[in-house]
């Protein structure tokens, strides 16, 4: 090794220790209060599955392609909901898509809450963005295995600590559509609005949201995707459903199991992809 | 007459350095020489203006002049950055510069109504949700609201395309869901930010016509921003010309184009048709400056071929043209008269500039002149007037 990268390499900069120190102490002090958390939120995700598939599955089925024609007036596609699912049912994979179906509306639900109101703040104040922005970037792209590991060491295994990767990684799309919406809100439009006397509440919920709307939902259809993307590493460590078939499948090298439980999770994500899609605002 | 909107010394700059921009306008810096030496555009600088209620005060000038700048200002969409403008507000007076928020926005959503040239209407909601806005925001209660609304659809003539959405409609229709959003509030102030100008000319014309109907009715202050001249005349009572961010000149219609202030007002009116604008009171000569002769008589032109006996009431007792007695008709009957020499045409000092020369046309070239409303007789327009205004010299 030449000097100079022997000089470099000895005065070595410890991140890694740094950040195994931060976890340290993270378990050391507040084990008790992460267990806790992750316990409810286990408790809550599984109680939600439980009572899930106490409903007889063609029965939930057709509930589901009911909610689809509530939300899409359409004939085809609550038709086309209730074949996906009953194709599932034929599979013999209910059980595990509905612990998937769980975990993913969970999710997506949750990096919307947190999502949208980051993604209105930062469309508001731009040095705020600018801030976020970096942060929003390391989320993406950080492998999602090294964010699995402090998970894991924090909330133990189960379906909390895969729910909150599964966050992790989705909350950026949220923040970063919900952003893009409402700073795309036309500028006359906002003008209309201060000209008539909106107060900042009255134009974010009468101006700036409606007219964001269409780019919102595009981020809720994404997060929906993103977070299907992210069962088979949530599976990892301890999350249900069908991540874990195909991990199994992986692991014993079962093709027709892989398939199975890979087509499931493709039909799983057209079902809820067309159900959350809308039309651009005032044409429905 | 009451004042609506009172600009003072109004200066506005965009920018951060607004303390060094404002010194520099105090130094008689311009626009260029601004954004040169401190980054800071200048919007507008030592801006007075007095709008009175009920008339229609137009802001005209070349895109950048900043006409649309100081428009928006009358309801801080712009801030002032030094100045006053002071509005209206029932009986006492409000500076919009200083006002605090909650003023502010009551003045928004009751006493200043606006009209946007891109329309600023919301896709997502049908007409009469959009009429409604400004009340919505007011928090009117929804039966009031409708009630209101459905008033104002009616007025433009929309009340079919309540339940439609904006973009369903052409362009002319929602601008003029945009005039029934301003009218729905019932503000007496009415900003019109060049409200026609994205329209095709067709329906620009109809819509000032439908503007000039309604203004007759409602009477508001409407300050109008155009960079159309042909519009600020047809529609202006006074026409503000500005340039560079500074006013050039205010004035009447016809003063802008009688008597522009420069040669950017002068390069502006000079597409422009004077027949459109010009009265007969524009273009006479006062009586006392024609050439009188003996007994009263008093001649009407130049080549004196026509002179009128005054009597001590100033009527006209008697006529004569070439030499022979005369018979003097109104200009309003020119067209039914016959085309004798024996005639000479009186006009009023509203009359078009038009008709005059129209009289001076079947009269062969007979001076024409004018008496006020008892009949009086105050002056005379000779063929010489008509070509030098028509000509500008």
């Amino acid at each position: 090794m030449d000097p100079i990268s022997k000089f470099m390499v000895d005065h070595k900069i410890p991140i890694g220790a740094w950040g195994k120190a931060f976890f340290g102490f993270l378990t050391d002090n507040f084990d008790t209060v992460f267990r806790a958390f992750s316990n409810g939120l286990n408790f809550l995700l599984d109680g939600l599955v439980d009572i899930l598939l106490l409903v007889p599955p063609v029965l939930l089925a057709l509930v589901i392609a009911a909610i689809a024609w509530l939300l899409q007036r359409s004939r085809p596609l609550a038709i086309g909901v209730f074949l996906g699912l009953i194709f599932i049912i034929n599979q013999n994979l209910w059980k595990q898509t509905v612990q998937t179906l769980v975990l993913v509306v969970a999710a997506a639900a949750m990096a919307m809450a947190i999502g949208v109101p980051l993604g209105i703040w930062a469309a508001h104040k731009p040095k705020v963005y600018r801030i976020m922005l970096p942060v929003l970037d390391l989320m993406q792209t950080l492998p999602t295995f090294v964010y699995l590991i402090p998970v894991l060491t924090l909330f133990g295994l189960g379906n909390a600590p895969g729910l909150i990767v599964t966050i992790i990684f989705v909350i950026p799309t949220a923040v970063r559509l919900t952003h893009l919406g409402v700073v795309s809100v036309p500028k006359s439009i906002i003008e209309a609005g201060e000209a008539f006397g909106a107060t900042k509440s009255q134009l974010l919920w009468k101006v700036e949201l409606p007219s964001a709307l269409p780019t919102i939902m595009a981020g809720l259809t994404q997060s929906i995707m993103l977070s299907l993307s992210m069962v088979v590493f949530a599976a990892l460590i301890g999350a249900g459903g069908l991540g874990t078939e195909i991990n199994r499948a992986l692991g014993s090298r079962r093709i027709d199991l892989g398939l199975e439980a890979g087509l499931a999770i493709v039909v799983l994500a057209i079902v809820l992809d067309r159900m959350t899609r809308i039309g651009v605002g005032g044409k429905k | 007459m009451t004042v609506a909107v009172d600009f003072k010394n109004v200066d506005i700059v965009f920018g951060a350095d607004q303390a060094g921009s404002l010194a520099m306008i105090d130094a008689g810096a311009t626009r260029a020489e601004i954004l040169e030496k401190t980054g800071n555009v200048l919007g507008c600088a030592g801006a007075s203006l007095t709008v009175h209620e009920g008339e229609i005060s137009v802001l005209m000038g070349l895109s950048g002049s900043g006409k649309s700048t100081l428009l928006r200002a009358v309801n801080r969409l712009n801030v002032v950055s030094r100045g006053q403008v002071l509005v209206k507000d029932g009986d006492k007076t409000v500076d919009v510069v200083t006002c605090d928020p909650a003023t502010l926005r009551r003045l928004r959503q009751k006493q200043v109504a606006m009209v946007f040239q891109q329309f600023g209407l919301l896709p997502w909601r049908t007409v009469e949700e959009n009429v409604g806005l400004g009340l919505e925001l007011a928090g009117v209660p929804e039966a009031e609201r409708k009630e209101r609304v459905h008033r104002q659809l009616k007025l433009v003539n929309l009340d079919q395309w309540s339940k439609k959405y904006a973009h369903e409609l052409s362009g002319g229709m929602q601008q003029r869901v945009g005039l029934a959003r301003a009218f729905a509030t019932e503000a007496p102030i009415l900003l019109m930010d060049e409200p026609f100008s994205a329209l095709d000319p067709l329906i620009r014309t109809k819509l000032q016509d439908e503007l000039l109907q309604l203004q007759a009715e409602l009477k508001k202050t409407i300050i109008f921003v155009s960079h159309d001249l042909e519009e600020a005349l047809k529609i202006g009572s006074h026409i503000t010309i500005m340039e560079g961010g500074r006013i050039v000149q205010t004035g009447a219609p016809e003063d802008i184009v009688l008597r522009p202030a420069n040669d950017y007002v002068r390069d502006f009116i000079a597409n422009v048709n004077p027949l459109s604008v010009l009265t007969a009171w524009n273009v006479m000569r006062d009586r006392r400056d024609l050439e009188h002769g003996d007994n009263g008589w008093v001649w009407l032109d130049r080549r004196k071929t026509t002179r009128f006996k005054i009597d001590d009431h100033g009527l006209v007792a008697a006529a004569e043209r070439d030499g022979k007695p005369a018979v003097w008709v109104s200009c309003a009957d020119v067209e039914g008269q016959s085309e004798e020499a024996a005639q000479v045409f009186w006009a009023n000092p509203g009359t078009s500039l038009k008709t005059v020369m129209l009289a001076m046309h079947r009269s062969q070239t007979a001076p024409v002149a004018l008496f006020d409303d008892q009949s009086r007789f105050v002056g005379a327009i000779g063929i010489r007037d008509v070509l030098s205004a028509v000509l500008r010299r």
